[in-house]
């Protein structure tokens, strides 16, 4: 599937608050049907191209486009918040429902069917569906939140480090969800993430942020080879030595 | 090939299905249509050569009809579909096996009385103890004054009392008019006009004052006492005093309680001096009562008996507002509607057991004679 059409183009964006830039004439293609990782510094504008991308937060200048849909446009996308963004009045199962009643009507006995197919695809059983969002623990809320977003099975799905705050175990268990569901689904990730494991183990091509431009992008090794310091510093620092990624 | 959507049955004898056109959460609303016009008894393969988009929902919905067919007994099978559609039919198969889940049931009413009764019982137990953690801490201060948080309580003493003043003045001078001026209407019938002294002296003295300065403070100082206990209790900071060998309750809360205790008699004697002001006043403007003859009366109805029955309400009712904030911040969990809710909690509990304690005192102190 990778190596289609481009699902997101992103052309001399320019995103800023104030006098201050944070993404600087960035550039970057997202082909149709691939995970890609985007990685970068703290602060250092990740979360405002997402946000910007998902028309969150108005751009400076630049083009956003979507050339692999109908009109240019994403028909539907789907966007997992880092927190999960769980409505706290709604139980599990209703907040997989919400965008399925939003977006048709439909009876109730059919609604609970395709919430609890969805709750199962990422992994939790029906029973959870009853639970609100303060009873969940951090994975499931992650996972809850997933069911969420793949609700209206969207084209599209932006993930906003989907395994942070997870242990090893959960989040490895989170990376495999998500490319099970991808290759079935067949739908394009953008995902935020430090999570080393999860680049290696997940993403088909990989982007570094710095400066408020991509420093380096295409499949991992080729990243690692790049020569630009901060994308250095990120993956042949000691944390990364351990995960044996240096080369 | 057309996107529409479409289920028919087959003609010529294979009893298969034929399903075509885009079965997607597009499509939905017409897609649980069709499926509802297929008859249960019916059976016999499905047919996906003519499907031109599928997604979880449309899987979903063939998965329901395989899952009609023949009673349970065997399902169906599709035929026709291609690679990647068979591949999301496979992982549809396997789920929502339980079948669909009982709704929630409403609780029975009986059961509904039941958990208040018990939420009531645990809400004084959790009162009592509070009660008696401040005793203890309370005890300790007075043992080892040293001990006592000084800066903090003066800093409290600030903002629930002086910065409450101006609030306050102003809303028992407003309350204080108003009852002068219903009193002058409608005693005005009678020729009594002048009787409004007395009522508005004995009201604003014994009950008045106090009433409205302990629930505004209820809803002021206590509101913000739990909101600000609440969030210490979520960001773990109280966990983190504790490790410190510090006692959260003469740390945090025995400052606060102190701080309402002294503040609370001092508002609810400026208020009620606010209240006679504004009865004052109305009584000259709207009554035609020169202010000497209204402080005259003044003098002749009320006694230092009427301003101790409603001043020696005041620190109970302050150790109330104290109690129910602390209780009901450190019942916080860990997120932010919970504060929120106990914050709610917290005003309209100490409301209503202020107003029962004001119950309480009226009974005690008209039996005691004063």
């Amino acid at each position: 599937m990778p190596g289609g059409h481009i699902a997101i183009q992103v052309e001399d964006l320019v995103v800023g608050f104030s006098d201050h830039i944070v993404i600087d004439g960035l550039s970057l293609d997202v082909r149709e049907g691939e995970i890609l990782g985007l990685v970068g510094a703290s602060g250092g504008g990740k979360s405002v191209l997402l946000r910007a991308l998902i028309e969150l937060l108005p751009k400076r200048s630049g083009r956003i486009g979507f050339p692999a849909f109908a009109n240019g446009k994403a028909a539907s996308r789907g966007v997992l918040f880092q927190q999960g963004a769980l409505f706290s009045a709604l139980n599990a199962r209703q907040n997989v429902q919400f965008p399925l009643r939003e977006a048709a009507h439909l009876s109730l006995e059919l609604l609970d069917e395709i919430a609890n197919v969805k709750l199962e695809m990422v992994g939790l059983s029906a029973e959870d569906g009853d639970k609100f969002p303060a009873e969940l623990s951090g994975g499931m809320t992650k996972r809850v939140a997933l069911a969420r977003a793949l609700a209206l099975d969207p084209a599209l799905l932006f993930l906003d480090e989907p395994t942070s705050g997870l242990d090893p175990i959960a989040a490895g268990e989170f990376d495999a969800l998500i490319k099970t569901l991808q290759r079935t689904l067949g739908f394009t990730v953008f995902m935020i993430t430090h999570d080393l494991n999860t680049l290696t183990a997940v993403c088909d091509r990989v982007a570094a942020l710095a400066d408020g431009k991509i420093a380096a992008l295409g499949l991992l090794p080729e990243v690692l080879k790049s020569d630009h310091p901060w994308v250095r510093a990120y993956f042949h620092g000691a944390r990364a030595q351990m995960l044996h990624l240096g080369a | 090939m057309t996107d529409e959507p479409g289920l028919i049955m087959n003609e010529e004898g294979s009893n298969a299905l034929l399903a075509r056109g885009a079965w997607t959460v597009a499509n939905v609303e017409r897609l649980e249509h069709l499926c509802a016009q297929i008859s249960p008894e019916r059976e016999g393969p499905i047919d996906l050569g003519g499907v031109t988009a599928l997604d979880t929902v449309g899987a979903w919905l063939f998965e329901k009809l395989a899952r009609r067919g023949a009673a349970g007994t065997s399902e169906a099978v599709f035929v026709g579909a291609s690679a990647s559609y068979a591949g999301l039919l496979r992982e549809v198969h396997e789920l929502n096996r339980a079948g669909s889940t009982e709704r929630r049931q409403e609780r029975l009413l009986i059961d509904r009385l039941m958990q208040i009764a018990q939420d009531v019982v645990a809400d004084s137990a959790a009162f009592l103890h509070m009660l008696g953690a401040i005793s203890i801490a309370l005890g300790r201060v007075l043992r080892q004054p040293r001990a006592f948080r000084l800066t903090s309580t003066v800093y409290q003493l600030g903002r629930v009392g002086w910065q409450a003043i101006p609030i306050m003045a102003l809303i028992t001078f407003l309350i204080g008019a108003i009852i002068a001026q219903q009193g002058i209407f409608h005693f005005r019938k009678f020729g009594a006009e002048s009787y409004v002294v007395d009522m508005v002296g004995i009201l604003v003295l014994r009950e008045i004052g106090v009433l409205i300065v302990a629930i505004m403070v209820a809803g002021r100082s206590g509101s913000a006492y739990t909101a600000e206990l609440g969030s210490m209790k979520m960001r773990e900071e109280i966990d983190a005093l504790s490790t410190m060998g510090l006692d959260p309750v003469s740390v945090l809360i025995l400052p606060r309680v102190l701080a309402l205790i002294v503040a609370l008699p001092i508002l609810a004697f400026l208020g009620s001096m606010a209240a006679l002001y504004g009865g004052g006043l109305v009584a000259w403007l709207y009554g035609g009562m020169s202010p000497a003859i209204f402080i005259a009366r003044l003098r002749d109805a009320v006694s230092i008996t009427h301003f101790e029955v409603g001043i020696l309400k005041a620190p109970f009712m302050a150790l109330v507002i104290g109690l129910v904030a602390a209780c009901e911040g450190l019942k916080v969990k860990g997120s932010a509607e919970s504060l929120g809710q106990q914050t709610t909690a917290s005003v309209v509990k100490s409301i209503f057991l202020v107003i029962v304690l004001d119950g309480l005192f009226a009974v005690f102190f008209a039996s005691i004679g004063m």
